[in-house]
């Protein structure tokens, strides 16, 4: 299809000729604000998800009906649900399965999507119509379908939710991997290595994949925003992280009955969500500014 | 142009071939036993065996497959099997509430999107670009069914100004539509903004302020009809997003739509009806993007497409 090809043209050219210069890539991203402060949030967050748990006083898995539906107060920073949990504590225990999730699907995205987009761009002919045939077929899907309909069958966990992302994120990253790949393989110099008789695997690992680092970087941190919404989507559903698990779409699922007279239950679940995507947003758009020239504008 | 729709048309054959593949293939990534999962596990045994019968679970896979394709060619998707009737007769009223869901909510983004886009742009790096690109941001890193909570919330149970849910009247319509459109509306100016920018560098923009043209006509004349080139690709795609997020705006707002009777069948283990609604969902979604190519073509003739 056309589209797939004009929006990756975007991210084809303008890196081949940088790639020497990864040092001013830092530069450029240590200039731009807002990457900047996208970066330092997401490092927040993991530091947050590895060390917040052994901070917090609350246990947020007790039931205790003596405390539920509390408004926030000193005690209870963001209230209590109507278990009677403390609604901080279950937001900073739920840090980690966001992230978890966040980051391995995309790396199941990753590594199912790049070898795929590489080998049709790379060897081409059949291969490449076969591959991106298939591709087509999983963009027939309008969105976060794919998702819905694989763990409605598998059920609802959260590893079978990494699955389900993972595999919505694949065409994205085959896309725009075959793509850049077409773009690097058809420079000269690809053409003097082949002639000073490399192979192909040493051609694809040692010269492709280093050129065309940078698109997939930047499509794997937007996709990471992406992979976040729809994974709290899904447990919101009840089709990913089962209750009493505090994943923060699950805990918008379990509040919503209780949030016309407690909002409290339903806001700051949804702001969590919110933030953690923001900064991936934040610092996916920098590293795009950063990494391609033309975009800066 | 006729050839190019033909030749599209071709091209979708083996796309929905593989569409109906993949949605026949997932009663068969059930794990364990599909019959045994949909009785519920209590079930006795010779109930177990009348669904595999009913659904022809027994059959060789190709066997299978060819009796859901005939039976497919002739508009027929199956049996349900909560109500025993027909899988499309389940879908069919739900089918135009989901889709004036997706259309309102597109036509919104679009004009939100575009208007945003263009100011933006034109006043590129001003304190209004900037608080536009960031409210644009917000929207689009929201979870829209926790915005459509606190809709419902704040403008429908605090406010009273519209009904907090239900489908039918223009006052039922508006949040579900904001819930769902804001997404987009939020990606399209972004891409609105981005293409404008590339396109006001262009000679051709240089040559028509240098003609002496207002630079309102340069704008609009020269400026967007360009730029909105690429933004009718991405609106192929969104309308993706939208058409499958119906089915958290439903669930949300109460509304009986399709995406809402996915997940309820889902609930309850009833496949035929859930492959059903994800076939037509995929079908909507081909058709429309096929239509988003042939206007892409008719609006950028010098595309060659093969």
């Amino acid at each position: 299809m056309s589209k797939s090809q004009a929006a990756s043209a975007d991210f084809v050219s303008p890196d081949l000729k940088n790639h020497s210069g990864r040092k001013t890539i830092f530069k450029k991203l240590k200039k731009n604000k807002a990457a900047l402060i996208g970066g330092y949030l997401i490092l927040f967050f993991i530091i947050v998800a590895l060390v917040g748990p052994y901070f917090t006083v609350h246990d947020p898995l007790k039931v205790d009906y003596s405390t539920k539906l509390l408004s926030p107060s000193s005690t209870y920073w963001l209230g209590t649900d109507h278990n009677g949990r403390d609604i901080f504590s279950r937001l900073i225990h739920g840090m980690s399965i966001t992230l978890y999730i966040g980051f391995l699907s995309v790396l199941v995205g990753l590594l199912i999507g790049v070898p795929l987009g590489i080998v049709a761009g790379y060897y081409g002919k059949a291969l490449d119509s076969v591959i991106m045939r298939f591709i087509d077929i999983l963009l027939a899907f309008p969105g976060i379908l794919l998702a819905i309909a694989l763990v409605s069958v598998l059920g609802g966990s959260i590893s079978n939710v990494i699955l389900a992302v993972g595999i919505f994120s694949v065409p994205g990253f085959a896309r725009i991997t075959r793509g850049s790949t077409l773009a690097v393989s058809k420079l000269e110099y690809i053409d003097a290595i082949r002639a000073l008789g490399a192979g192909d695997f040493r051609i694809i690992f040692l010269h492709i994949l280093p050129n065309i680092l940078s698109p997939i970087i930047v499509q794997a941190t937007i996709r990471i925003a992406i992979a976040i919404l729809i994974a709290s989507g899904l447990s919101f559903l009840g089709l990913g992280a089962q209750p009493p698990t505090p994943e923060w779409g699950a805990m918008l699922s379990q509040g919503r009955s209780y949030m016309f007279d407690h909002p409290h239950v339903a806001l700051y679940p949804g702001l969590a969500i919110m933030i953690v995507v923001l900064a991936f947003n934040i610092f996916g758009d920098g590293l795009r500014d950063a990494f391609d020239p033309k975009m800066k504008a | 142009m006729l050839q190019f729709i033909v030749r599209r048309l071709l091209q979708t054959i083996p796309v929905v071939i593989g569409v109906t593949i993949l949605v026949f293939s997932l009663m068969h990534l059930i794990p364990g036993d599909p019959a045994q999962i949909i009785a519920g596990e209590a079930a006795p045994d010779d109930q177990v065996e009348a669904i595999r019968e009913r659904l022809g679970l027994n059959e060789p896979l190709h066997v299978q497959y060819g009796k859901y394709m005939s039976n497919l060619l002739q508009g027929d998707l199956g049996q349900s099997v909560r109500s025993s009737r027909p899988v499309l007769e389940e879908i069919k009223p739900r089918f135009w509430i989901t889709m004036r869901l997706a259309l309102y909510s597109m036509t919104l983004s679009v004009f939100i999107g575009i208007i945003t886009g263009v100011i933006s742009a034109v006043r590129k790096y001003s304190l209004l670009d900037s608080l536009l690109m960031l409210v644009a941001l917000f929207g689009l890193s929201m979870p829209n069914f926790w915005l459509g909570l606190m809709l419902i919330k704040y403008v429908a149970v605090e406010l009273t100004l519209v009904p907090p849910s239900g489908w039918g009247s223009p006052q039922q319509v508006i949040l579900p539509v904001i819930t769902l459109g804001t997404a987009g509306a939020a990606i399209i100016a972004r891409m609105t903004r981005s293409s404008m920018l590339d396109v006001i560098n262009q000679d051709y923009m240089r040559t028509a302020r240098a003609k002496g043209l207002k630079q309102r006509v340069v704008i609009y004349k020269h400026g967007l009809k360009n730029a909105l080139i690429p933004v009718v690709t991405i609106i192929g795609i969104e309308m993706g997003m939208l058409l499958s997020g119906t089915v958290l705006t439903e669930t949300v707002f109460a509304i009986n739509g399709m995406g809402r009777l996915a997940i309820d069948m889902i609930r309850a283990r009833d496949f035929p009806v859930v492959q059903g609604i994800v076939l037509i969902f995929a079908l909507t979604f081909v058709l429309v993007n096929m239509l988003v190519d042939i206007s892409y073509r008719y609006l950028n003739k010098r595309i060659d497409l093969n």
